[in-house]
């Protein structure tokens, strides 16, 4: 640890829940961090390249051709075999395309390059949430106001209470059950995000732009229905039709009729396609849940943040989020959000440079007595449902927080 | 938003069939799947492949290209927005066509110069290889030959200024229609004369066709007088000019002297600063609505200069009115486009920021 920068920083006990990391540092302090980091990224970009621009293409590929090769198992999914390879590379291919494309492209982490077809502005993805809300919640008001509290809708997203500074309502009491809800049914949950419930109850919001909004969900949610529930199970159920028809020309006996048969195939790829959805769900609220709720982030009051510099701007990310630890397919399959801390430092910085810079970002850390908030997915995780469950009822008080980064 | 390339020609069929299987794809096209097996099939946007990379001058090579689809065609002397990879990076530059159009085998060509400290050509002069895949966007450019061709024709180029005079002249010997053309063309060596080859075969084969080479290198400049000197009936024909700022303004002077600028035909390389020539107006204050951005153009600065130097973080793309970019949807006030004069503007509808400047104060949504 260097001690120069700390030598001002008045002595602290053990990080208390008053007490945030930011009150030990200094202005000057707070200047220098905030260009300490500013140079990270400044450096990342210069050197993006042809390297980085395959990266994505590849990603994006891959993507592509686990879907067609779902597709065209799902077309035998009778077959129990069929059905659960191609429900598996189905799963898989919605995981790559929601985490590491979807969101990080509309994050605009490619748009340095300038291509028309890997652009922030015209991407949209495979879920429930059309684009241009999931932009505006998510990169707009969840990015800039990072946990705090009464700007940050992502903070239990209005339905829960995570953090022992809401206060307690008897309808907690059911937070377990509908974050159980939540965890199957996530794209809609940030489908209807944007609607901003409490900002149409407080009348800000007009009533042809609740309508307006409320229609483009509709139609993205029709079309993703479409697709998953009538498209494709009735294309499978023709196949198995002709199929059939061509067995029978060659002689082949059936016990089922042609009926019932392509009925139940047009069910079996309707439950695939589900199920693949609802194990996209769970996979995506379990690494988002884990960015910011575990008991070591912490959140701020809109007074602690007035007048924020560059430097605070950065700290406040770096305390609100937390990285689960794993190997690089790990990463890969959480869409490098498993890099929490990262990303909120830098949210426009390409997914795969994460890990490349996360050893500096420690080092800063470990220079200015900051936190630094890791932990392997079952711990992060158990403490995130472990608060969800404990805050349903009245009370609870905050958990010692970690002290200050020290490498290993 | 990033630069597209034009929307190419497919056949209605195509189109519909498209569309019925976009349910299957949605939110993707079918054209994101169609695109794993060849990018060139995008019905998006015209791709072409590069098919043949030729080395012309030690600085300059042709790059010939086969479009995706049927090339949507060009008269002799436009250019196109090309726009290539170079390091993961999309870059857009506006070429002339060197090809004549409807060529055989459904090809065009460019001819890149190579310009030190470029992004483009540099890479275009020696990295790029047969088989990369290019943006084509749209064709635009109004230094063409008229129709019909008059029949004597000036041709004064220097440098890379002889690429859409080249479209020209291949235009011409196709159809054997070189009855009397006069070619002055400069160049700092003998090895530096981009075509050299073709154009002395040309004057050897078409007796129309007589080609004037000047050295810079050794001869100096050239100026108006050299010219008359080298086509004495000059005042007869009608005239085409490409190359170095210097050379144009020495011209242009040249002709509206002896009045008959009407007859002469300049195609300028670089972008000026200023966009256009039509008449100015007072300018105004403009509003950006999305960008919180509020700023004052003088009436000469274009709304996306004005706006980029107030700080606000529009898209652009070519900056010269051509790729629909920078559109943005005006909420109030009008605009003067800075290309012709014309003052236009109603709520709603989509302006280019990059060719309009305010005519009083604007509102625009981007």
């Amino acid at each position: 640890m260097s001690a120069t920068l700390l030598d001002d920083r008045p002595a602290v006990p053990a990080a208390s829940e008053a007490e945030s990391p930011l009150a030990h540092l200094s202005p000057e302090q707070l200047e220098q961090l905030g260009r300490e980091f500013d140079a990270i990224h400044d450096e990342v970009y210069a050197d993006l390249n042809d390297t980085d621009a395959k990266y994505i293409r590849n990603t994006i590929k891959l993507h592509r051709y686990l879907v067609l090769g779902a597709r065209v198992m799902l077309l035998g999914s009778r077959k129990r075999s069929f059905w659960l390879g191609g429900t598996a590379a189905l799963s898989v291919a919605k995981i790559l395309e929601n985490m590491e494309i979807g969101h990080n492209v509309m994050h605009g982490q490619w748009d340095w390059m300038n291509d028309p077809d890997i652009n922030s502005k015209n991407w949209d993805w495979d879920t429930a949430s059309p684009a241009d809300a999931w932009r505006h919640s998510h990169n707009y008001e969840h990015h800039t106001f990072t946990n705090i509290r009464g700007k940050d809708r992502d903070l239990g997203y209005e339905i829960m209470r995570i953090d022992t500074h809401q206060p307690w309502h008897p309808v907690y009491l059911l937070q377990p059950l509908y974050n159980l809800i939540l965890m199957g049914f996530f794209e809609w949950g940030v489908a209807v995000h944007d609607l901003n419930f409490e900002a149409i109850k407080a009348g800000e919001k007009s009533k042809e732009q609740v309508l307006e909004e409320l229609k483009a969900i509709g139609l993205k949610a029709r079309r993703q229905a479409v697709k998953d529930y009538v498209a494709f199970p009735l294309l499978s159920a023709a196949v198995t039709s002709a199929v059939r028809a061509f067995g029978q020309q060659q002689g082949q006996d059936t016990a089922e009729s042609s009926g019932e048969d392509a009925a139940r195939t047009y069910k079996a790829t309707l439950a695939a396609n589900f199920t693949a959805n609802i194990v996209r769900n769970v996979w995506a609220h379990s690494i988002i849940f884990c960015g910011h709720f575990p008991d070591q982030t912490y959140t701020f009051s809109q007074r602690e943040v007035e007048n924020e510099t560059r430097g605070a701007w950065y700290v406040r990310q770096l305390l609100g989020s937390a990285n689960i630890e794993g190997g690089p397919l790990f990463h890969f399959m959480a869409g490098n959000l498993s890099f929490q801390v990262e990303h909120h430092l830098y949210p426009d910085m390409p997914s795969s440079r994460y890990a490349e810079i996360a050893p500096r970002v420690r080092d800063i850390c470990e220079r200015y007595g900051l936190p630094y908030n890791t932990g392997p997915l079952r711990k992060q995780l158990g403490s995130v449902h472990r608060t969800i469950l404990r805050l349903a009822f009245p009370g609870g008080k905050s958990r010692k927080k970690q002290g200050p980064y020290t490498a290993r | 938003m990033a630069e597209r390339g034009a929307v190419p020609k497919v056949p209605e069929t195509r189109r519909r069939a498209m569309a019925l299987i976009r349910s299957f794809t949605s939110p993707l096209l079918p054209d994101d799947y169609l695109e794993l097996v060849n990018p060139l099939w995008s019905t998006r946007e015209l791709r072409g492949k590069v098919v043949r990379v030729e080395r012309e001058t030690p600085r300059a090579v042709t790059v010939t290209i086969k479009p995706g689809w049927e090339w949507p065609g060009h008269r002799p002397g436009q250019y196109v927005r090309l726009g290539i990879a170079v390091d993961g990076i999309h870059h857009w530059r506006a070429y002339s066509l060197t090809s004549a159009p409807g060529r055989e085998d459904g090809c065009i060509s460019i001819t890149p110069k190579l310009l030190e400290g470029g992004k483009v050509s540099p890479f275009l002069n020696g990295r790029v290889q047969p088989g990369a895949i290019v943006r084509l966007g749209g064709v635009e450019g109004t230094f063409v030959l008229p129709d019909p061709v008059p029949r004597k024709l000036l041709f004064v180029s220097a440098g890379s200024g002889v690429t859409p005079i080249m479209s020209m002249l291949r235009h011409l010997a196709t159809d054997s229609r070189v009855e009397d053309v006069v070619h002055v063309h400069c160049a700092r060596t003998a090895e530096d004369v981009i075509f050299g080859a073709e154009m002395q075969a040309l004057e050897r084969e078409q007796p129309g066709y007589r080609l004037q080479l000047r050295m810079t290198g050794s001869q100096g400049r050239i100026a108006a007088d050299d010219v008359e000197e080298m086509c004495p009936d000059w005042q007869a024909r009608e005239a085409f000019v490409c190359g170095p700022a210097g050379l144009l303004e020495a011209m242009t002077g040249h002709w509206q002297s002896r009045g008959c600028e009407q007859r002469l035909h300049v195609e300028r390389f670089q972008a000026d600063e200023h966009v256009g020539d039509g008449e100015r107006g007072a300018g105004g204050e403009i509003r950006f609505r999305a960008s919180a951005v509020v700023c004052h153009s003088d009436g000469e600065q274009p709304i996306l200069a004005a706006g980029e130097q107030a700080g606000a973080e529009l898209p652009y793309g070519c900056r010269m009115g051509i790729c629909h970019t920078c559109v943005g949807r005006l909420r109030a006030g009008q605009v003067r486009d800075l290309r012709t004069g014309r003052v236009y503007g109603a709520p709603g509808e989509m302006v280019r920021t990059c060719v309009n400047a305010p005519e009083g104060a604007v509102e625009i949504d981007l």
